[in-house]
């Protein structure tokens, strides 16, 4: 009998081999119920946890925050972390290695819609209880999920499409006030529009219609880049783009009606978690089904040589400019959740500030690559969350990290790699042949 | 008609500082087909480096008692600056673009901008948030001429802007250097073969360059003695459009594009609100570029990114 590679170095000597084995013959579901099972942890003996390894209370975000802060907390912080996430994760991973395969090898069977609902409900449960614990977490996660959103729409520009696009904070802010508009307008009793015109309780059924206005405000803004900016190649959307920002955020400034220099305040409270969570699963799932349609090909083929793309009869222009308003819709839906996250948009938070850490995102994670984008926006928000007890430096520490990275690789972390969720949630040991 | 004089004078003024720093991303880029995306911030650098060479000066002057004049002390700092702020642009030269010479041109103007960053950052941690006041180092005077009020500092900043223009161009034309630059920014592959090494050229470009800027710094620093670590930020996108607005890679038309650029901005701020400026301003250079895509003076060669 044939015994497969990856189980057979289970009964190889040395640490590495084995601890390797391990990981990779637990399914992405095992990975999931782990997650659960520490969050389970944490949720319920966290406190008394964090008392008696003398810490004030729980660590936020693993610790990393108050532990530049106070390194006298360094030890409690690890012996938390070890015993609220590193056992329970592993005892749980261990314990239910072969159910969980099971479970795996049943889904890998149904249609891929219903195995990505399962695990995407079973990770969403994880997260909220995860995010339930401090409301600073819950910030932090929904602003990382409109972070992916961002980053992926301005990869399909800048990573599959080849082009130099400086809007994204423009059309965000489009699509931020769009959303902003018509949710203060038609269902809050504000200064600005005065009384709701609609009763308050439709507010959250319609609040995917404003964010997808939103979209389409951007959507917009972007057609007016792309019709001329198309015509040469090159720089030349760059500074189109660049410019556009500059207009969009000075435009904003001075319509009084949506509150000029001063923003507007006071949005209701549509972007829930799972909201938030909601938008961004079918903000991934559209894009990399966009990406790896024909005509995310064609794009490719137009990044790599325009001249020969038209030749093989694809419409490179159309490509171009349907590509770009696509990136720009999301980036536009992304605004709109971030002004009803915040609660809060001034045109202030659209300029430069922004597209430097949009772009930091995006070139982090690496170009032309999903998996890439979301690796990116998560890992540069979780580090400028973390890093904030040192204040400014941060603003040292992320561009050095950044610059390390571009020396090293030029096209990000993970960059030119398909996001294949089939793949993902397959069963990682054949049951029976052990 | 007075007042129209007036704008032009103004305009004058605030053009040259666009058009200095305009020149160094337009040099670069006629060079590395690169934009220093760094290249505000080294103006920012400049004008603090100009701060601390006049501060020094000063301090010399009241230690010793040397009656050093105003306007010496103005060249002095003036050329001081240049020296060194072109080891900053020597040094983003090295850490920043010569090892992504290969890579896809997206990376580098990343690198640039981190270090944009760094240097704005660097600034606040060293110095912290409070403004610094540049000295004012020559004694202010107006002179009339019909109903235009004109200072002399306004005459000395866009003479010395068009002096060193001038000597630039002289530079560029006239000197082995400048023959070198010329060179290779006509062709980027052959011209290493001739014996002319792109590792001393590019460089030598940046140093122009910041050079160039750490002037605009200190001229900006006497118009306007209010420095922070974000000046750059404002007056370097612009400049950058001005150099497109000129033409990639063209010297002369970044100097006229960047002077345009003041005109657009001052004049706009005198027939409309002031607050629309930028909407204005950027509507017309809109405008400019689509129906001029290369800018005044670009050559329509096509630059295919290499990613």
């Amino acid at each position: 009998m044939d015994i497969p590679d990856h189980i057979s170095q289970l009964h190889k000597k040395g640490f590495k081999a084995r601890l390797q084995g391990f990981v990779t013959t637990v399914p992405l579901i095992g990975w999931f119920l782990g997650f659960l099972g520490a969050v389970l942890v944490e949720y319920s003996l966290g406190d008394l946890i964090s008392y008696y390894l003398g810490l004030p209370k729980i660590p936020v975000l693993f610790g990393l925050l108050s532990v530049l802060k106070k390194p006298l907390l360094i030890p409690g912080t690890i012996g938390y972390l070890i015993l609220v996430y590193g056992l329970p994760i592993l005892l749980i991973v261990k314990s239910l290695q072969k159910p969980a395969n099971k479970l795996a090898g049943f889904l890998d069977k149904r249609p891929v819609t219903v195995a990505a609902l399962v695990h995407l409900g079973l990770f969403y449960g994880a997260l909220h209880l995860w995010a339930d614990m401090s409301d600073y977490r819950l910030l932090v996660l929904k602003l990382t999920m409109i972070a992916v959103m961002l980053t992926l729409s301005i990869n399909v520009i800048n990573g599959y499409m080849g082009e130099f696009s400086c809007s994204h904070p423009g059309f965000m802010a489009l699509g931020a006030y769009t959303a902003s508009t018509i949710t203060l307008l038609l269902f809050a009793n504000d200064k600005q529009f005065g009384d709701a015109l609609l009763p308050e309780a439709l507010g959250l059924y319609f609040f995917p219609l404003a964010l997808i206005a939103g979209g389409i405000a951007a959507a917009l803004g972007a057609l007016v880049i792309a019709i001329p900016s198309f015509r040469t190649r090159g720089d030349y959307l760059a500074i189109i783009s660049l410019a556009f920002l500059f207009i969009v955020k000075s435009l904003i400034e001075n319509l009084e009606f949506v509150g000029g220099p001063r923003g507007m305040s006071s949005q209701p409270h549509y972007s829930t978690l799972p909201m938030v969570f909601i938008v961004m699963v079918l903000c991934i799932w559209i894009i990399n089904n966009f990406v790896r349609s024909t005509m995310g090909k064609a794009l490719n083929a137009v990044r790599d040589n325009e001249l020969a793309a038209e030749a093989m009869t694809v419409n490179t222009r159309k490509t171009k400019i349907i590509t770009f308003m696509f990136g720009a819709f999301w980036a536009g839906v992304a605004g709109g959740l971030f002004a009803h996250v915040l609660r809060y948009v001034n045109p202030g938070s659209f300029g430069i500030q922004r597209l430097a850490e949009i772009l930091a995102m995006v070139y982090f994670g690496g170009l032309n690559s999903v998996t890439g984008s979301i690796v990116g926006a998560v890992s540069i928000n979780i580090l400028s969350e973390a890093l904030r007890p040192l204040e400014i430096y941060k603003w040292i520490i992320i561009p050095l990290l950044l610059i390390l990275v571009m020396l090293f690789r030029p096209t990000g972390l993970i960059a030119f790699t398909e996001f294949k969720p089939k793949e993902l949630m397959k069963p990682r040991q054949q049951l029976g042949e052990e | 008609m007075d007042l129209f004089l007036q704008n032009i004078v103004n305009g004058l003024q605030w053009g040259s500082f666009y058009a200095l720093i305009a020149l160094g991303y337009s040099m670069v880029y006629s060079i590395l087909m690169l934009f220093n995306f760094a290249h505000g911030d080294v103006f920012m650098v400049g004008s603090y480096i100009g701060f601390g060479v006049a501060t020094a000066l000063l301090g010399f002057v009241a230690l010793t008692g040397i009656p050093l004049p105003g306007w010496l002390i103005l060249i002095l700092t003036i050329l001081f600056s240049m020296f060194f702020t072109s080891f900053v642009g020597m040094f983003i030269e090295r850490v920043g673009y010569r090892p992504l010479r290969d890579a896809p041109r997206a990376s580098a103007a990343i690198t640039g901008l981190m270090i944009g960053i760094i240097l704005e950052t660097g600034n606040l941690a060293i110095l912290g948030a409070r403004r610094l006041s540049f000295p004012q180092l020559i004694e202010s005077a107006t002179y009339q001429f019909g109903g235009v009020y004109v200072t002399n500092k306004k005459i000395l900043i866009v003479g010395v802007s068009l002096g060193l223009m001038y000597l630039l161009h002289r530079f560029i034309q006239k000197s082995k250097w400048g023959m070198a630059m010329r060179a290779m920014s006509f062709d980027f592959q052959a011209v290493p073969l001739m014996g002319i090494s792109i590792n001393k050229i590019a460089p030598l470009t940046f140093a122009i360059g910041s050079a160039l800027a750490a002037a605009a710094g200190i001229l900006y620093g006497l118009a306007y003695p209010v420095l922070d670590p974000y000046m750059g930020i404002l007056l370097g996108w612009k400049a950058f459009v001005a150099a497109i607005l000129g033409g990639r890679g063209s010297i002369l038309g970044a100097a006229l594009a960047g002077f345009l650029m003041g005109f657009i901005e001052i004049f706009v701020a005198w027939i409309f609100p002031s607050t629309l400026r930028d909407v204005i301003a950027y509507s017309i250079i809109l405008l400019i570029l689509t129906f001029r895509p290369h800018g005044f003076f670009g050559q329509a060669h096509s630059t295919q990114l290499r990613l």
